[in-house]
Order: structure tokens, then C-alpha cells, then sequence
């Protein structure tokens, strides 16, 4: 069974330097490769400055790579039209790190969860809001919300909101770039269930992106990790957790803040 | 009087004595926001204390009031703060710049807005330094160097020439560290400061802290809303919960046996640990049901109670004040009440 | 550096432009220079026709633009029909008086201003701030000509003043000190005519910006360790608040030349505005040329130095520059 998306050495270089002619070049990507079943959860960890957003960015099509294919259920994006790249791009969306910034302050949530609709030309008019606010039932935004501005809803909320609002077109994939980073801990577990449950409900695939160890190891069936542009490491969760290899890796690891409930141990790192 | 009421925080002074601080901020549709509704903690020399709170819960307001940084439209209700033995809140203005910087450092929140974007940061730290003593020019300089030398291993002197713009989220927040503790305060309350960083920067800035505090003996109050980064730092912690204090005692006890409702829900919370993950990846989180308080409509009784699993009758009307668990640990729980001291209840 | 390169090219481009722009609308405008003495029975048409000749009116436009340009190349400006003379000492008297007003009214608007606007912001809100936005409001809607008209008939009734003119007539036989009080006396109205009209806008962008800096968090970052009051306002606020100001600044250097015509006309100072609206009225074709010309200069110029500033004042700009 072939996998929902496939990259395969990718490059994706920003010139450096003082010049757009100039030769030195910064390599955000570096060769990464990686691939994702369908229905399952990756998450990509890694420091600020390894490449993740990049990465992200060039798998939703919203950022052109150097050289390097990203595979869509079989096709290669790059072989694309626009025209034809428009029916692939509501298949992959984006939830992103702060929902202050990703959501339109002038909007109401209704007009921000039924915006793809319009940008799609999907549904007639009456249906747009009907479907939008379904929409807003799955996220668990009550109903009298819909009228609202996001600076009225709470951090959790405006989250839920960018999920909602993802969902609209019944993407195949989500990749979530920091999306629970900003969040307050106990929010954090309310919208790792929702993802969860909505994953189960409706088949979603995930590129989890974070920083956070523990979080990547609750959600996702397997791990890779990235170092200065590349995956230095990718296995199933339950292998990396027990006996990483990379050294950035167990530098990940060692970091992560936590404590172990369990043995009543003080751990830090 | 019973043998359980908790002495007084230490046998020495305390260095700060905050008594039923109520701190209330007004919006333009005439609502009142009662961020917080009666503090009492008390903190000594050298300790530090982790204050746990999450949004909603008054922890900012906590750290402005301190200073007395409140916006134009928050204003103190009532309750003291003492500082040092002065009340901070009847202090002359002259007194409390003195103080700001000088005897209480502050480590604001968002590193990229804190800093002024058009002037070196080597200039911001001697600016804090120009305030407070009375150097001439090259003392001043030299000063300067060692403090950022204290904070930035490697390449202080580069980073003096730099900018804001110029420097990397943890670079930037040494930076706000160096400016707090230039003119070595006993206190430093940090709000954050680990927020946005990742976690290699986080944890060479929690042993960056750790390093501090016991080379200059500053006592710190650290507010987070993440528990486990108060694990191996903070001595005592205090979780805050809108506007007033859940519990407060050792750390080890409220992380390892948290007595109040909401402290316990908070930890479950957490994903579970790598080595229990195997069973437990995928599984549902434990959830507090419910929603963060609302400030601007306080009702009766206790503000945990709506979401609260152990939630009594006695919850929903009277509002609970602190009662010991043991000599240390407080909790503002009706679980607790038949073991209050009278002598906790009327602070 | 590569930028500013770019830059001055696109301002030598502009001052062409302009310069082609002018000619051509100052010689396709009906009528030209000789027509009034054409009305003049005195004068025989033959004169009227010599003296076109000898002027090279008769000549094709491409022809004429052409040799202007070459003149210029050479320092020249023109020739002015009205003044017999040649136009650019002409011009540098006249942009030597309007300099002296304008730089004057500048500087000392800016002096004022932004200490005031500093002192409001810092008051935002309340009475003496809300006494102050009111009266430059006012101001600003009181329209130039009034203040101009109003200062001289307090000129004409008091007599603290002299109502018009560059110095008195007994000029030459003052003494060095009485000279330069002269000149100070014929100064003041109009440097006050144009500082009233400017301050008010001046005063309200200091005390916007200022106030937004105030709000800053790095500035209350700043309060919370203790920096006095006055370098909080100056050192930061203000200091953050710089770059909107800066621009500001140039476009006032910018407007050096051709922001006082109304003043000086009304007033009688004897500056470039008069000059140039006599020009267009008789046609004198080289003087209006040379007059829009050197305007442009300032203005372009005064562009020029306000992205030069900004560039040494903000180091968020220089970064941004060397990483293009």
C-alpha cells in the first residue's frame, strides 16, 4: 500500500549573503526523506532552526522546494499545474503554532471556519453555515460562539477554531506545526484528545511537528527526528523512546522536561 | 490552637510578606476583573518559589503587582506586600524605582518584545546599572562585562554589540536575566521565562538560574504554567488558581501528592511518562472539564467548584480559605476544613 | 550602499523627467513671454518678432529642451525674459532668502515640538494632554493665510514689527550687531507665521508616536528595573518612537524651498514663491523651469537624507538592507 505522502530527498536552499546573486547559500533543508501511511500520526521533533517549518511549509505546497519530490497519494507535486495543484491543496492543511495570528481578528468564528468554502466555491450559501457550524459542534465550540471574534475566545478555543477551520474541506492530511505549544497544559490534553478522536472519526492523517518529547511520544506512531536540515533518525515510538541512536536524539530526550509520577523521583535533566 | 498550625514561614525574617492582596482591573464596559482575590504567601531569603498557574489564574497580574506595574485601569483593592519591611503598595514613587531593579529584578515575559529594538543590549544592561549605582563611565563598562560574562559563557562581548533583532530567542532572554540581576536583588521574579524556547534553551536557562541562585543567594519566584519545570528547582510551590492560592507548600508534596482537586487534575493532565507510554500512547488524556474561569463574574463559593470532581455542597456558597495538610502544606479546600487553624483563617 | 546608489540614479531620472515635464507644459501653455508687449501698440511687431528670434522662441521645442540641457551641463540655467539676466543667480539670491526663513521656522518648530509632544504623551489622556490636542487641532484648521493676514495687522497696529521686506532700507548704513537685528525683526513674523502653521501636526505625530512607544512592553520592561522617568521618555520612548518622526523630518527638509510660497507672498519676503508665481503669470519660461527644478531637488533630496537617517538610526533597517 503505497503511503499518503512521500518525500524523498528534498533540498530547499534560501541564498545567504548580501546579494540575491550571491553563492552562499543556507541549506534549510538538506536531503530529507520520510514517509506517512495513511491514517497514522507522525511527529517530527527537532530544535528551533533544524528545518521543521520548512519543511511543513514545502509539504503544503506553499513553499517551492530546490530539488527533491514530494509525493501526494502517488503524485509527484512538482509535476503540477496550478489548476491542478488546486485540487490537491485542500487536501493537505495547516494548523498553526499562534492562533492570534492565524485567525482574521475582523472575522467572526462562522466566516473564519466557512472561509475555505468560499475560497473553493464548495456549497451553495445557506449550506456553507450549516456546514460550518457542524463543524464548530465537532471542535466543541457551543453554537452562541459562532458569532463571536476570536479575541473573545480563550487560547484553547482559538486552536479549536484553526482545527475546525482545517477541517472544512476533509483534508486527507493535517500537519500541525507547534499547534499545542502555546497552550496552557491541561488545554493541551483537551484538544490531544480531540485530535485524536477526530482522527479515528474521519481517517486523518497527521505530521505532528513539535518540540515537545512527551507530547510527540502520546500521539504518534512513529518519531523522526530532525537535525540542521536533515532526519537523523525515524522509527516507531515505542523504539526511539527505549534506545535512541543519534545523539540529537538523546539530547532531545535528555531535555525534555518531566517528572515520573510514579517513583516519586525528581528528574531533571 | 492545635499542634498542626503551621508556624511562620521561617524563623528568620521573611523577605516578602504578601497579605490578602486583592487586585482588581476595570474595562471600558464598566466590568470588574478580579484577577486577584486575596494572595497570602510569605517567601525567605535564598528560597525559591514556584508559582503554578495557568491562564486565567492571575499569575501575570501576581508578578506586575509586585512591582506595582499595574496598567492604568488595574487598581490594588486591598492587602500589603511587604518588602525588606517597607509596604510596597504605600511606597513613595522615589522609594519604588529604587527598588525596581535595584532590590526586586524583573525577568518579563516574551523576550522578543522586552528588550528596546534600537539599542544594544550591551546598553540596556548598563542602563539598568546607571540607574542604581553611581559608577563613572568605566566602571560602568567593566561592570557591565562581568554581568554578561556571568550569563553568557562564550562571546559576551560580541553579544554587548548586538542587537535585539540580532540574537536568538534563549540569547535574548539571557539578556533580560542579566538586566535582572545586575544589581545583584535579593529577589527576582521571572514571569515565563522559558515560554517560548526550546527545550535544550530551557533547560540551559532553568540551570542557568539554578547557577545564580546559589552564586548571588537571590531568592526567585519563578510562574509557569508548566509543572514539570519547577521539578529540581523550585523549593516550595504555589498554585494559583483564579486569583487565589490552591495550595502552597513543599515542592516534592504538591507534585508528588497534590492535595487540592484542581493541582491533582493539572498533573494528571500531563502525558504520561516514556516508560509507561507504551499502554498509555493514544489513550485519552485526563481533561479538567470545563472552562478557565471568568474573572469579571466572580460567583459565590469556591471558583474550582464548577469543574471540580470531589466538589461538596458546602463548595457551591462559601468560598474556602487556606487549612494546613501538615506543618508546611496549605490547601483551600473544604476536603481539609476540619483540620483549619483559626489562626490561618483570619489572614 | 548599492541602495542608495539606486537611489540618487532614480533621482537624477526624476529631476530629468520633471524637467521635460515642466518645458513642456510652460511652452505648450497658450501665449508666451512677448505676447503682452505684442499688445502694446509702442512696440512694432518687427521688435516683438527680433526679440523672439534673439530669445530662439521661434525655434522647435526638441531644439530648445535641447539647448537648455546642454546650458545646464554647463551651470546655466536659462536666461529670464523679465530680469534680463540669467536665471541662476537670480534663483540662488531668492532660494538664499527662502532658506533663511524656512530653515529658522524649521528648526524651531522641530525644538518645540518635540519636547511638547514628549511632555503630552506622557500625559495621555488627561487634562493638560486633552488642552493641548484641542489647541492644536484648532490650529490646524485655522488655514495659513489667516495666521499670515492676522500676524500683519498685529505687524501694521503695534509697530513691534515691520511688515514686509528681507531688511530696511537704511540697511547698508547700519552697524554689523544693528544689521543682524534688522534682519532678526524682518525674520520674526514670518518664521512665526510658518511655525504656527507647521507645529500643530509636528506636535500631534510626536505625541502618536511617543505614546504608542510608551505602551511598548519593553517599555515597562524598562520601568520595572528602575530607569528613571526622563530617560525613559527620551532614551527609550522617544528613541522607539524615531523612525515615523525621522521621515517626517525629511519630508519637512524636503519641502524647504516650497512649503513658504503663501507666506512669502503675503508677507513680502523677498524668496523664491513670489519669484516663481510672477514667473508663471508672465511666462518667463526658464525662471519657472528653474525654480520647479531646484524645488524637486530639495525635495528628493530631502527623502534621500530622511532614508539616510533612518538607515543610521534603526539597526533593524540595516539589517534588512545588507540581507537583500
Amino acid at each position: 500500500m503505497q503511503p499518503l505522502l512521500k518525500v524523498e530527498n528534498l533540498l530547499k536552499h534560501y541564498a545567504a549573503g548580501r546579494s540575491a546573486r550571491s553563492k552562499d547559500k543556507l541549506a534549510a533543508l538538506d536531503g530529507v526523506s520520510l514517509s506517512i501511511p495513511l491514517g497514522e500520526t507522525l511527529a517530527l521533533v527537532g530544535e528551533s532552526g533544524s528545518g521543521k517549518s520548512t519543511l511543513a511549509l514545502c509539504i503544503a505546497c506553499l513553499e517551492t522546494p530546490t530539488s527533491g519530490s514530494i509525493s501526494f497519494e502517488g503524485i509527484d507535486v512538482a509535476t503540477l499545474d496550478e489548476n491542478q495543484l488546486r485540487l490537491i491543496r485542500p487536501q493537505i492543511q495547516l494548523v498553526f503554532q499562534d492562533p492570534v495570528s492565524s485567525l482574521n481578528p475582523r472575522w467572526t468564528a462562522l466566516e473564519i471556519v466557512s472561509e475555505p468554502f468560499f475560497v473553493q466555491r464548495r456549497f451553495t450559501n445557506p449550506d456553507r453555515a450549516v456546514k460550518a457550524l457542524q463543524l464548530l459542534d465537532r471542535v466543541a465550540i457551543p453554537r452562541k460562539m459562532a458569532g463571536r471574534r476570536p479575541d473573545e475566545f480563550s487560547g484553547g478555543q482559538k486552536q479549536r477554531l484553526a482545527i475546525a477551520r482545517a477541517l472544512a474541506l476533509e483534508p486527507k492530511l493535517i500537519i500541525l506545526d507547534e499547534a499545542l505549544s502555546a497552550l496552557d497544559c491541561s488545554v493541551q490534553a483537551q484538544i490531544s484528545n480531540l485530535l485524536l478522536e477526530l482522527q479515528s472519526s474521519f481517517g486523518l492523517t497527521y505530521l505532528f511537528i513539535t518540540h515537545d518529547f512527551a507530547m510527540a511520544a502520546h500521539l504518534a506512531d512513529r518519531i523522526a527526528v530532525m537535525d540542521r536540515g536533515r532526519i537523523v533518525e525515524s522509527c516507531p515510538t515505542e523504539n526511539i523512546l527505549r534506545s535512541p541512536n543519534h545523539e540529537a536524539t538523546r539530547a532531545l530526550l535528555a531535555a525534555a522536561p518531566r517528572f515520573i509520577e510514579s517513583t516519586g523521583e525528581l528528574v531533571h535533566a | 490552637m492545635g499542634g498542626n498550625c503551621p508556624p511562620k514561614v521561617q524563623e528568620m525574617t521573611p523577605l516578602l510578606e504578601v497579605t490578602n492582596l486583592h487586585v482588581s482591573y476595570s474595562a471600558r464596559t464598566a466590568e470588574v476583573c478580579h484577577a486577584l482575590a486575596g494572595v497570602n504567601f510569605d517567601l525567605a531569603p535564598g528560597e525559591i518559589l514556584g508559582v503554578l498557574g495557568e491562564s486565567g489564574s492571575g499569575k501575570s497580574t501576581l508578578a506586575a503587582a509586585l512591582l506595582r506595574l499595574l496598567p492604568s485601569n488595574g487598581k490594588f483593592q486591598k492587602g500589603s506586600v511587604f518588602f525588606e519591611g517597607e509596604n510596597l503598595l504605600e511606597a513613595s514613587a522615589h522609594d519604588l524605582r529604587k527598588i525596581r531593579g535595584g532590590r526586586i529584578g524583573l525577568i518579563s515575559q516574551e523576550p522578543s518584545s522586552s528588550l528596546h529594538p534600537t539599542l544594544q543590549v550591551g546598553q540596556q544592561v548598563s542602563d539598568v546599572l546607571a540607574a542604581h549605582e553611581t559608577l563613572d563611565r568605566r566602571a560602568l563598562c567593566e561592570k557591565t562585562s562581568q554581568i554578561l560574562a556571568s550569563v553568557f559563557p562564550a562571546d559576551a562581548e560580541r553579544i554587548s554589540r548586538s542587537y535585539p533583532h540580532e540574537l536568538s530567542g534563549g540569547q535574548r532572554q539571557r539578556v533580560l536575566i542579566a538586566q535582572a540581576i545586575a544589581c545583584s536583588p535579593p529577589l527576582v521574579v521571572a514571569d515565563e521565562p522559558t515560554a517560548s524556547l526550546d527545550p535544550t534553551t530551557q533547560q540551559e536557562i532553568l540551570q542557568l538560574f539554578r547557577t545564580l541562585q546559589q552564586k548571588l543567594g537571590l531568592a526567585m519566584i519563578l510562574i509557569t504554567h508548566n509543572p514539570a519545570l519547577l521539578a529540581g528547582l523550585a523549593d516550595r510551590i504555589l498554585v494559583l488558581y483564579a486569583g487565589r492560592i490552591a495550595e502552597i507548600g513543599p515542592a516534592a508534596q504538591v507534585l508528588y501528592s497534590p492535595q487540592h482537586p484542581y493541582t491533582a487534575a493539572l498533573l494528571r493532565c500531563l502525558p504520561s511518562h516514556f516508560a509507561e507510554a507504551q499502554s498509555a500512547r493514544k489513550a485519552k488524556l485526563h481533561v479538567i472539564q470545563g472552562e478557565p474561569p471568568d474573572l469579571s463574574s466572580r460567583e459565590n463559593g469556591c471558583q474550582f467548584e464548577p469543574r471540580c470532581t470531589e466538589r461538596m455542597e458546602v463548595c457551591k456558597s462559601v468560598e474556602p480559605s487556606a487549612a494546613a495538610v501538615n506543618a508546611l502544606h496549605e490547601v483551600s479546600c473544604f476536603k481539609f476544613a476540619a483540620d483549619s487553624c483559626p489562626g490561618t483563617m483570619e489572614r | 550602499m548599492r541602495y542608495f546608489l539606486r537611489r540618487t540614479l532614480h533621482a537624477v531620472f526624476l529631476l530629468f523627467g520633471v524637467s521635460l515635464l515642466t518645458f513642456l507644459f510652460s511652452a505648450l501653455t497658450p501665449g508666451n513671454y512677448f505676447d503682452e508687449m505684442r499688445l502694446n501698440p509702442q512696440i512694432s511687431p518687427e521688435t516683438v518678432s527680433a526679440l523672439r528670434i534673439q530669445y530662439q522662441l521661434d525655434r522647435p521645442l526638441p531644439v530648445r529642451y535641447a539647448h537648455w540641457l546642454n546650458a545646464v551641463a554647463h551651470g546655466e540655467l536659462g536666461f529670464s525674459f523679465a530680469y534680463n539676466s540669467p536665471v541662476a543667480p537670480l534663483l540662488w539670491v531668492r532660494a538664499r532668502n527662502t532658506l533663511a526663513l524656512t530653515v529658522t521656522a524649521m528648526l524651531l518648530a522641530w525644538l518645540i515640538a518635540l519636547p511638547l509632544g514628549v511632555w503630552s504623551a506622557a500625559r495621555f489622556g488627561r487634562a493638560p494632554d486633552r488642552v493641548l490636542s484641542f489647541t492644536t487641532a484648532t490650529l490646524l484648521v485655522v488655514p495659513d493665510l489667516v495666521l499670515a493676514l492676522g500676524l500683519l495687522i498685529l505687524a501694521v497696529r503695534t509697530g513691534w514689527f515691520p511688515t514686509g521686506g528681507l531688511v530696511s532700507v537704511n540697511f547698508d548704513e547700519l552697524s554689523a550687531p544693528q544689521k543682524l537685528r534688522d534682519l532678526g525683526f524682518h525674520l520674526a513674523l514670518p518664521v512665526i507665521a510658518l511655525v504656527v502653521a507647521t507645529l500643530p501636526m509636528l506636535v500631534r505625530h510626536v505625541r502618536a508616536s511617543v505614546a504608542e512607544a510608551l505602551d511598548a512592553p519593553f517599555l515597562r520592561a524598562a520601568l520595572g528595573h528602575g530607569i528613571p522617568r526622563s530617560k525613559l521618555l527620551y532614551g527609550y520612548a522617544l528613541r522607539a518612537a524615531a523612525n515615523p518622526l525621522i521621515s517626517l523630518f525629511g519630508f519637512s527638509a524636503g519641502t524647504l524651498l516650497s512649503g513658504s510660497l503663501l507666506v512669502e507672498v503675503v508677507m513680502s519676503w523677498p524668496g523664491l514663491g513670489p519669484l516663481l508665481l510672477e514667473s508663471i503669470l508672465a511666462r518667463d519660461l526658464y525662471v519657472v523651469i528653474g525654480g520647479v527644478l531646484l524645488s524637486m531637488l530639495f525635495l528628493v533630496g530631502g527623502n534621500l537624507f530622511a532614508d539616510i537617517l533612518l538607515y543610521w538610526a534603526d539597526p533593524r533597517i540595516r539589517t534588512a538592507a545588507s540581507a537583500k
